[in-house]
């Protein structure tokens, strides 16, 4: 078999005295759905943090796609293929959705000085393609959406604010993508059309990478191919979604000792 | 399509207020003037009026730019022969460029810079070193100004990398009063006396002179009112076009969330160094321009009360947009000539505006509008059809 996509090893990450990650030994491997679950405070949004780069790991390594990316700052992580959404929705309000989805898509746009101030022309046939291709995505999550492709972001709703994050971390067609509980703030109902969207967008690029942090337990059933969880830093269990909610440290976790 | 009429309507009553406006002699007239054109902005707004002139320019922006810059030609030839109202438009389309360069920084990067008259004196004493101890072409102190500018600025990079909010907007003032100080103890430079610059001869014509075409005789600054409005037609061409760009989306995107803009690959010191340098050169070319208008320039010029000036003027015209500017700048520049009673008050009149603007209208006078791509590029009334326009403009099929 292939080595893994994601490979993190020996990952320890600390704040002053506090241990957020406590040699956490994590694989993500190539097409795989892995939830990533735990209490609050267990450490599973410093591990998105750290693999993205914006921490640096106190030890430990993170390779990603044979790559040694341990150091690697967040432009480079990006640049090699991994993207995310942020738990507290992070989004650029005042601008519009085309304009939040083009911001995912930096690595493929011209940034050449000459390029954008004049020559108008073809500046203006890249924005169209760019701008097909942004309401093709739109349009799997909400067709209504695609045709409101520049409303500015603040004037929608949680859930649309969530789905055009999630094709800002797809416009650019990445390997792995990183979802910190897409489900925050919004409802059942919407919290299964969103996981819907995911999936179906799945099945459309092959191959995507997908790890997920939710509380969601639904969702993490419905959508994960394995679980990961973490307690205190540490991950304490891994498996099938079956195997670890049967699992009685990870429901001591959860649950506090009965 | 909307019809350009409303474009062009407004075009003509800007024009015939602006003639006016700097014709009028007595402090009656431009008060009663302003609160015209109060009351003029309030009505059209109950009515709907701005709504429908700012859709009608989205929509004929050509149009619209091509009026604007007859209407400004014609008050300018109105006035041909009154120095001292082309000198004021003269400085006022330089403090224009200016500004532009502080838009390019602060309205769209999130680079403050409280030191846009140090930027500028840089350019005017480039012009000055320049013309007094070479023998180069006068006219390259324009390029030269501008370079000088963006290299000095170059030094304040790594700290206004490094700090953010209050903090650079210290480094940025002291820089701003070093400035000025190093102004005064250089003798090269003319001490506290200042410099003289010569004037500015292009082709052999010499700008100082005043044009005369058969009858016509135009004032000694006429020529100078050419080549600002030349300098700011081309800077607004520029800032707008950065603007709508993917170099201007990256600029807003790691203005608003630094954090989200690195995690999709933007570089933040690229496009800060970017802003922050192409500012400069904006302030430094103009500065070049104007001290060859002033003919003889010295560091009380180019005070920490006259970037103030240039931050107000942003901050009123409504931040990151052109057009604001534009017109905050031209009431800056001529309102205390006009109104001598507020002459020696003018700080205090422009902090107490700035203020009344931050509490009630904090996005500015004319605030920015959401960005487009493409002149008319968006228009949300029409609705899914609006695919067409875009299809046909971008030409992707």
């Amino acid at each position: 078999m292939n080595a893994a996509l994601l490979i993190c090893q020996g990952l320890t990450c600390r704040f002053g005295g506090l241990v957020a990650l406590d040699r956490v030994d994590f694989e993500v491997n190539e097409g795989e759905i892995v939830g990533l679950i735990g209490p609050n405070g267990s450490g599973k949004t410093t591990l998105f943090n750290v693999v993205t780069g914006i921490y640096g790991a106190d030890e430990g390594s993170v390779r990603f796609a044979g790559a040694d990316v341990s150091a690697a700052t967040p432009q480079a992580i990006y640049h090699a293929g991994i993207t995310r959404t942020f738990q507290r929705s992070r989004m650029c309000l005042p601008l519009s959705v085309f304009d939040n989805i083009m911001v995912g898509n930096h690595k493929r746009l011209n940034h050449g000085l000459a390029f954008n101030l004049l020559r108008r022309r073809a500046f203006a046939a890249e924005l169209g393609r760019h701008c097909d291709e942004a309401r093709e995505l739109l349009a799997v999550f909400n067709p209504e959406l695609a045709t409101r492709i520049d409303v500015p972001a603040a004037g929608l709703a949680m859930i649309d604010r969530r789905r055009v994050e999630i094709c800002r971390a797809l416009i650019s067609r990445p390997r792995l993508i990183l979802l910190d509980e897409p489900s925050a703030g919004m409802t059942h109902d919407e919290t299964r059309h969103l996981m819907d969207d995911i999936l179906s967008v799945r099945t459309r690029i092959p191959g995507l990478t997908i790890v997920i942090i939710e509380h969601e337990m639904g969702v993490i059933e419905r959508s994960t191919d394995r679980c990961v969880v973490l307690n205190y830093g540490r991950k304490i269990k891994e498996g099938s979604f079956a195997e670890v909610a049967s699992d009685r440290q990870v429901q001591e976790a959860y649950l506090g000792v009965a | 399509m909307t019809s350009p009429l409303p474009a062009l309507a407004w075009a003509t009553i800007a024009t015939l207020y602006g003639i006016s406006f700097l014709a009028v002699e007595s402090e009656r007239a431009v008060g009663s003037l302003l609160v015209i054109a109060a009351a003029v902005v309030v009505l059209g707004t109950r009515f709907g009026l701005v709504d429908k002139i700012r859709a009608s320019i989205g929509a004929n922006e050509r149009s619209f730019d091509a009026a604007a810059v007859s209407g400004v030609l014609i008050a300018a030839i109105w006035f041909h022969e009154e120095h001292f109202i082309i000198l004021m438009m003269t400085t006022a389309f330089l403090l224009m460029v200016a500004a532009l360069g502080l838009t390019i920084q602060f309205g769209y990067a999130g680079v403050v810079n409280f030191a846009g008259a140090a930027f500028l004196g840089i350019g005017c004493y480039t012009a000055g070193v320049v013309t007094k101890y070479t023998t180069l072409p006068s006219v390259l102190t324009l390029p030269l100004g501008g370079l000088m500018a963006a290299l000095i600025g170059s030094i304040l990079i790594l700290p206004v990398l490094r700090t953010r909010g209050h903090y650079a907007a210290l480094v940025t003032i002291a820089f701003g009063i070093l400035f000025k100080v190093f102004l005064e103890v250089n003798d090269t430079l003319g001490g506290p006396q200042g410099i003289q610059v010569k004037p500015l001869v292009l082709f052999g014509w010499n700008f100082n002179n005043p044009i005369r075409i058969g009858e016509f005789t135009a004032s000694f600054y006429f020529s100078y009112l050419l080549l600002a409005l030349l300098l700011l037609l081309l800077s607004f061409a520029f800032v707008r076009r950065l603007e709508r760009s993917w170099i201007g989306l990256s600029m807003d995107a790691i203005r608003l969330d630094e954090v989200a803009s690195a995690c999709y690959g933007l570089d933040l010191a690229r496009w800060k160094v970017l802003a922050f340098t192409l500012g400069n050169f904006l302030a430094g070319m103009a500065g070049a321009a104007y001290g060859h208008v002033l003919g003889f320039i010295a560091p009380n010029n180019f005070t920490f009360g006259d970037s103030l000036i240039l931050v107000s003027i942003v901050l009123l015209g409504g931040i990151g947009n052109a057009w604001g500017v534009a017109v905050a700048a031209a009431f800056v520049v001529i309102l205390p000539e006009k109104f001598q009673v507020i002459q020696e008050y003018r700080f205090l009149l422009y902090a107490g505006l700035v203020i009344l603007v931050l509490l009630f209208r904090p996005e500015g006078l004319l605030p920015r509008r959401m960005r487009e791509y493409m002149p008319g590029w968006r228009q949300p009334d029409l609705g899914p059809t609006r695919d067409q326009p875009l299809g046909h403009k971008g030409g992707a099929r």
